[in-house]
């Protein structure tokens, strides 16, 4: 039977990574009843210490008490015997099981044979009914959206009898709608006693469901308090250290030459079921044009078939009144396109490869770097100290791996090398997904430049206010269909929200 | 004449493609559970040794086929042992630790084999059951009621292996460790531990799959008995998508063809037996290959170790 959980203390908690010190000596404390908010960029040491709560990495130095007495929580397992449940950033969910099984998994981890799908079965309709979360028990897992997984990981941690959750980043994936869903439920919650540490750089979430702060810097307390002592401005220069804004967009006198067409464009998913469903969508010369939607309703896959990574299979895309559809990704480079790729670390980079030869990595053929075939090492290492200086890139040197780089900055050798070529049309697929408000303010600065030299940009993301702020006109897509197009000037946060959620007129808002 | 060599090329591939399933469904086990095992090979071949070792300084009295057996599942489990603390424990590259398993394998039971045995020597083993009735049955009779004892107990191990898969807790989390490490551990579930169980289990029926080969199928030992039917199990298990039930059909399919290409040699029939020798690889590549990929249902994390306190 799991502890009921009255307090929570974490005393001088100190972890080290090689070469990091993800922790330094943290003091924590959490009632029952409470919602801690976490605050911190990324890198801070937020994920850390709650994989120190879990069970999943060990501190190097300090102690956990709960109740008053001091614990080892050597394993999830044991976290969980305490009463503990987490709801990872990343689900935590195997894929191939059933919504059931998965359950059955946590229950069961103990037992060898003995499996009662009955009483697994009772225990989701229970909690699913107390809770009003909806979900399908015998559904398997990678059929389901991201929302509906994280609902399933909430019925998985309550069914262990969790009564402290700790959620990590758990609106990333939501619509505005669903996170206000989310709030009120996690607020419920907390009013039935459960302890909730909730993990967030967005202030204005943090504002509306928390009673406490704890602010982690570079892996330091720096704030531990009341939600409502501090703006939400306030929090952001504790977090950063340094006061950030971000910039907006200016307004520009809009260009009538489209540079990048979409006719009629249909292309399947990975699971092969249809992505995108008779797209259209234009894109003019010196406008940053926002895409905003729930993650999974196509952003992906037009990204991909813009630039040649995914076949077309019915329509046209043209770039500059020249077909481009399912031609290969070198020609449409060649061509004029940038790509920033949701995936930076795998799709963006060859992780394993230097920062230089990053940087080169779609001009190795170009004759200004190699000459029958062999690269001009000087040239290049001098091209590459440049953008590295005029990027700011932090790294040790230009033939350092981009895989032991931080985030921020590897998205920093990306835009480097997509500006610096110059391209006629820039597709941005969440490229502040991730990133901290410093690193986060540089891409947007440079998207904002890109779009005042005329490039046509295409700015993917799912956070609405880096659309309002960047973009000149914001475009909404829902199961692989453009619902709307509106003047960023005249977007307001709702409408956004109910579009991307699907309801486009006001009957059916109503409803 | 034409029926008779077809009931004669399928009563022959029974017995043939049990091999194949029962190093299958242990290579099942611990392929689920994200650890693939080239060493199949040299473990069924150190089991086919053991086993034939145990009858013959028995001098095949009575019971000593079923201690040979015995004794080879148990070599079989503790060379499955070493596999996964090499691998699992040690996280050690699983094909380079499986080849040198397979070479370690081949090694001891050729070199056991001379000091001890030395030339060909030929033991009883298990022989053929003489079912009464059953086996007078015209056509089925010969196809399912004149073989060993082993046959139909391979036979069971195939439900109950799909059993012990998909319908227990542990099934469960054999599934979850070779497909979501993570996820699993965050469950509470012992990855490191579920993986060693279920190389052990693939080494053990490696093992037992080795001493059929000696004891029910050739009654000898020579050296590279195996002749590579490890390997080709390791293939049959993507084969047959993971599933009991899908390896056995790729172990019936396979041993078909090539019980059909000995019986084009036994018969005599006008046709280059190099060629007809190919046939059964050729198949289970061209199978293979439109047979197409099985991304869900598969163990994505085959082949990856897995370090709780890697940030990823």
């Amino acid at each position: 039977m799991s502890l009921d959980i009255q307090n929570l203390e974490f005393r001088s908690i100190s972890k080290r990574f090689p070469g990091v010190l993800a922790c330094d000596n943290v003091n924590l404390k959490l009632r029952k009843g409470e919602i801690l908010a976490l605050l911190g960029e990324n890198g801070a040491g937020k994920t850390t210490l709650m994989n120190i709560l879990y069970g999943l990495y060990q501190p190097d130095e300090g102690e956990i008490l709960i109740n008053g007495r001091q614990v080892s929580i050597d394993s999830p397992q044991k976290a969980g015997e305490m009463g503990i449940g987490m709801v990872h950033q990343h689900f935590m969910l195997v894929p191939n099981l059933t919504v059931k099984e998965n359950v059955a998994l946590c229950m069961y981890n103990d037992s060898f044979f003995e499996l009662d799908h009955k009483a697994v079965n009772a225990k989701i309709r229970e909690i699913s009914e107390r809770h009003t979360i909806k979900i399908d028990p015998d559904s398997y897992i990678w059929k389901l959206s991201v929302g509906e997984q994280q609902r399933v990981e909430l019925i998985k941690s309550l069914s262990l009898g969790a009564n402290l959750l700790i959620l990590d980043e758990p609106t990333a994936v939501l619509t505005p709608q669903e996170t206000e869903e989310l709030i009120n439920l996690l607020k419920e919650m907390a009013a039935g006693g459960c302890s909730i540490i909730f993990i967030s750089h967005k202030l204005n979430e943090v504002k509306a469901v928390s009673n406490l702060i704890a602010v982690l810097r570079d892996g330091r307390l720096v704030y531990h308090g009341n939600t409502n002592d501090h703006s939400t401005d306030e929090l952001a220069t504790l977090m950063a250290g340094r006061s950030i804004s971000l910039p907006v967009a200016k307004e520009k006198q809009p260009s009538d030459e489209i540079v990048l067409e979409l006719q009629n464009v249909s292309a399947m998913s990975d699971r092969d079921t249809p992505a995108l469903n008779k797209l259209n969508l234009s894109i003019h010369r010196g406008e940053i044009l926002g895409l905003a939607g729930v993650s999974g309703n196509g952003q992906t896959e037009l990204a991909e078939v813009i630039n040649g990574l995914r076949e077309v299979t019915e329509g046209k895309i043209l770039l500059d009144n020249e077909e481009i559809s399912n031609r290969s990704p070198q020609k449409i480079i060649n061509k004029g396109m940038g790509y920033i790729p949701a995936d930076r670390l795998h799709e963006g980079t060859v992780s394993s490869f230097s920062v230089k030869e990053n940087i080169i990595l779609k001009d190795y053929a170009n004759p200004s770097f190699s000459k029958a075939t062999f690269l001009l090492n000087k040239t290049i290492s001098d091209y590459s100290e440049e953008l590295v200086s005029k990027f700011n890139i932090k790294t040790p040197g230009i033939e350092t791996t981009c895989a032991s780089l931080s985030g921020g900055n590897i998205q920093k050798v990306i835009l480097s090398r997509e500006i610096t070529r110059n391209p006629k049309v820039l597709v941005a697929v969440y490229p502040t997904r991730g990133l901290d408000l410093g690193a986060a303010e540089f891409v947007h600065s440079k998207l904002l430049e890109a779009r005042d030299n005329d490039k046509a940009v295409l700015l993917v993301s799912e956070e609405l206010e880096e659309l309002m702020n960047l973009s000149d006109r914001i475009a909404v897509i829902y199961e692989g269909k453009i619902l709307k197009i509106i003047p960023a000037k005249e977007a307001e946060k709702s409408e956004l929200g109910l579009l991307m959620a699907g309801v486009h007129n006001e009957a059916q808002a109503i409803q | 004449m034409l029926s008779e060599i077809i009931i004669g090329i399928i009563a022959a591939a029974i017995p043939l493609s049990i091999t194949f399933v029962l190093v299958g469904i242990g290579e099942m086990f611990n392929q689920r559970a994200g650890v693939f095992n080239l060493g199949a090979e040299g473990i069924m071949m150190v089991g086919a040794f053991l086993g034939f070792y145990v009858e013959y300084i028995m001098k095949s009295g009575p019971g000593s086929s079923f201690l040979g057996m015995i004794a080879a599942i148990a070599v079989g489990s503790l060379m499955g042992a070493v596999m996964a603390v090499t691998c699992v424990n040690f996280k050690a590259e699983q094909g380079i630790a499986g080849i040198a398993l397979f070479m370690l394998g081949w090694g001891v039971a050729g070199m056991l084999f001379r000091v001890y045995i030395g030339g060909t020597t030929s033991i009883v083993g298990l022989k053929a059951l003489d079912i009464p009735f059953l086996n007078s049955i015209p056509v089925l009779g010969a196809i399912l009621f004149s073989h060993n004892i082993m046959v139909y107990i391979t036979l069971v191990i195939i439900p109950l292996s799909w059993y012990l898969l998909n319908r227990t807790a542990w099934g469960l989390k054999v599934k979850a460790v070779g497909t979501a490490p993570r996820a699993a551990d965050t469950m509470g579930v012992k990855v490191d531990r579920i993986r060693f169980q279920c190389v052990v289990i693939g080494g053990a029926m490696a093992g037992l799959a080795g001493a059929y080969l000696s004891i029910c199928q050739t009654h000898i030992y020579a050296d590279n008995i195996t002749a590579g039917r490890g390997f080709i199990a390791v293939a049959l298990v993507y084969f047959g998508k993971w599933k009991p039930t899908g390896i056995l059909w790729g172990a019936l399919l396979f041993s078909l063809a090539h019980s059909f290409q000995r019986s084009i040699q036994v018969y005599g029939i006008d046709f280059p037996y190099e060629i007809a020798v190919m046939f059964p690889y050729i198949l289970v590549i061209a199978v293979l290959a439109i047979s197409g990929s099985s991304r869900i249902m598969a163990p994505t994390m085959l082949g990856r170790p897995y370090y709780r306190e890697q940030r990823d």
